[in-house]
């Protein structure tokens, strides 16, 4: 009886230990944090910061920028961002007078190096605002564009 | 809708530096159609997950402003040859696309 209870019990451990290690598997995927639906759903430059946390961001020469000074079609404006600021985990790119100012807000992790390269579309001529999130603090650049036609 | 993404991953030095381009309509939900001149609903990809070889590397959110299509790029350090990446996109309606490459 005793025999059988210790077999048993053994055996909800190690069943046990099965779910906990399938739960830790699972959620590669699921890691993603939920949409910030506030800050991408911003119409002004100002809420769109506030809601993605970025408003005190400081400028900084560390954060690289290239994008055109003029771009034909507002559809396709190609950015690319670098930051050369230590322990970047973050990097968000906001087209200031678009209608949704918020464009993207990419986090890197294992490796991934500080760089991100977008195609986004620009309503009319506006800057773009690059902003990094780097050890608890946020640093941003800036750089006019200006559109010929309207991407929106 | 699978292999929705095409991804280039090239070895670059030290990095991978890593191509994609997904077939998405990127409808901001904020035009009006010309004819009726009904809203057009919202239709775009909000989140973007890419992996190396099971990790995941690039964690990020989109909003509406993204180009129709959209066409990304990053870097990963630390990758060799034949690693696999792959790249999982969702968008507002919970549609899904998904792509996958090893690095050349």
């Amino acid at each position: 009886m005793n025999e059988l209870r210790r077999t048993f019990l053994k055996r909800c451990s190690t069943a046990g230990a099965v779910v906990w290690v399938v739960g830790m598997l699972k959620p590669i995927w699921a890691l993603a944090a939920e949409w910030n639906k506030a800050a991408f759903e911003a119409s002004s430059l100002a809420d769109a910061l506030k809601n993605s946390g970025t408003s005190a961001a400081v400028d900084s020469k560390e954060l690289l920028l290239k994008v055109a000074d003029h771009a034909e079609n507002g559809a396709v404006v190609q950015i690319e961002v670098t930051s050369k600021i230590p322990a970047t985990t973050s990097i968000a790119i906001y087209v200031e007078k678009n209608p949704r100012p918020l464009v993207a807000d990419m986090s890197f992790q294992n490796g991934a190096e500080p760089y991100i390269f977008l195609v986004t579309k620009m309503a009319e001529t506006s800057r773009i605002r690059a902003v990094a999130r780097a050890g608890g603090k946020t640093y941003f650049t800036a750089k006019e564009v200006h559109i010929t036609s309207s991407g929106c | 809708m699978a292999e929705a993404i095409k991804i280039r991953a090239t070895l670059n030095g030290e990095f991978a530096e890593v191509k994609a381009r997904m077939a998405h309509i990127m409808e901001t939900g904020l035009r009006k159609d010309p004819a009726s001149g009904q809203v057009i609903p919202a239709h775009f990809v909000r989140q973007v997950t890419a992996t190396l070889n099971g990790n995941v590397v690039l964690d990020a959110q989109w909003g509406p402003s993204v180009s129709k299509d959209p066409v990304f790029g990053f870097r990963v350090k630390g990758a060799k040859a034949g690693d696999k990446v792959a790249i999982k996109a969702v968008d507002n309606k919970g549609e899904t696309l998904t792509g996958e490459t090893s690095v050349a």
